[in-house]
């Protein structure tokens, strides 16, 4: 069987989804990550953006600043001179905005986690996190992992307006 | 050129030079006071030449002792030589003569000792902190450091 777009299309042809779906399919397969390095995990970033692991497939293009990339990938040790720096990116990213946590550095403190004075264990008590890649650093396999986690999460996501309290409240009159 | 050659040199400005033995490259502890003469003598003569200083290390040595040290890592390009110098300081108010004027690069290693031990380098042109963040509290490599609990409203552990 032919791929949908091999297809010809008469009249135009229509596509009935639902809004929730077209927009995260459209979110999940354009996150563009921030150009953000902070240690030797930020290598095995680069190495997924090249030929061999092709981030590309995924639409990703890093970006050089954080008004135009709307997934932060906290590739290394966080210091507590970086941690300003990373909340105020963070703040400056448009939403919706997700954040990748990438090596146990940045997931936990890593091989600083006792005597690191330096260093924030874990940069999730900067920012959110959504996704935590494990690794010392992790792998290009790893970090696609990672990135395939956040595109369920992303997936899953819904624009309808929560209804569970208006229920409860015309339930219990 | 040899120990005692360059022990001989040095005495003149010097009132106190010490051989550590065994050590490679050679190590000189001199007086804190004759770092500047001394530095100068082993820059500018041409029998010595240290035209180059690669590395300021700082040493502390704990309440016990009481001390601390600054090893000075000196290295002649010309004749292919390594020397270290060493100063012992007080352990309360380190305080040492800066050598930028002799060699440039000191002024990020003295930035780096201060900010790492909090030796307060004499005529440093911009003796402020290199590593840490401009507003941290205290000198994390001395032995009795103890960190804040808070940086900024991030718990530090």
């Amino acid at each position: 069987m032919k791929g949908l777009l091999d297809q010809q299309f008469e009249n135009g042809g229509v596509i009935i989804t639902r809004v929730d779906d077209l927009l995260n399919w459209s979110r999940l397969s354009s996150l563009f990550p921030m150009t953000f390095g902070l240690a030797c995990c930020a290598i095995e970033f680069m190495s997924t953006g090249t030929t061999v692991y092709d981030m590309d497939r995924f639409g990703m293009a890093p970006r050089a600043t954080p008004r135009q990339s709307d997934l932060m990938i906290v590739s290394g040790t966080v210091t507590f001179k970086m941690a300003d720096r990373i909340r105020q990116l963070y703040e400056q990213m448009a939403e919706p905005r997700y954040v990748i946590s990438m090596g146990s550095c940045s997931n936990c403190g890593g091989p600083y986690w006792q005597h690191g004075y330096h260093v924030v264990k874990g940069v999730d008590r900067i920012v959110p996190v959504d996704v935590y890649v494990p690794g010392c650093p992790p792998r290009p396999e790893a970090l696609i992992g990672g990135i395939l986690k956040l595109h369920e999460k992303i997936r899953n996501e819904s624009r309808v307006k929560p209804t569970a309290l208006e229920n409860l409240i015309e339930k219990n009159g | 050129m040899d120990s005692t050659r360059l022990v001989e040199l040095i005495r003149p400005v010097a009132g106190n030079v010490e051989e550590v033995k065994n050590t490679k490259p050679l190590m000189l502890v001199i007086n804190a006071g004759e770092l500047v003469p001394v530095c100068e003598l082993l820059f500018k003569n041409p029998e010595a030449y240290f035209d180059m200083l690669t590395c300021i290390t700082g040493v502390d040595n704990g309440p016990e002792a009481n001390t601390m040290e600054v090893i000075y890592h000196l290295y002649s390009i010309p004749f292919h030589q390594s020397l270290m110098l060493k100063v012992t300081l007080p352990r309360e108010n380190p305080e040492a003569e800066s050598v930028t004027t002799i060699w440039k690069s000191a002024n990020w290693l003295e930035r780096e000792v201060f900010d790492m031990f909090g030796i307060v380098f004499k005529n440093h042109p911009d003796l402020r902190r290199i590593l840490m963040p401009a507003d941290w509290k205290g000198y994390p490599l001395r032995k009795d450091y103890k960190h804040e609990e808070t940086y900024r409203g991030i718990k530090i552990d």
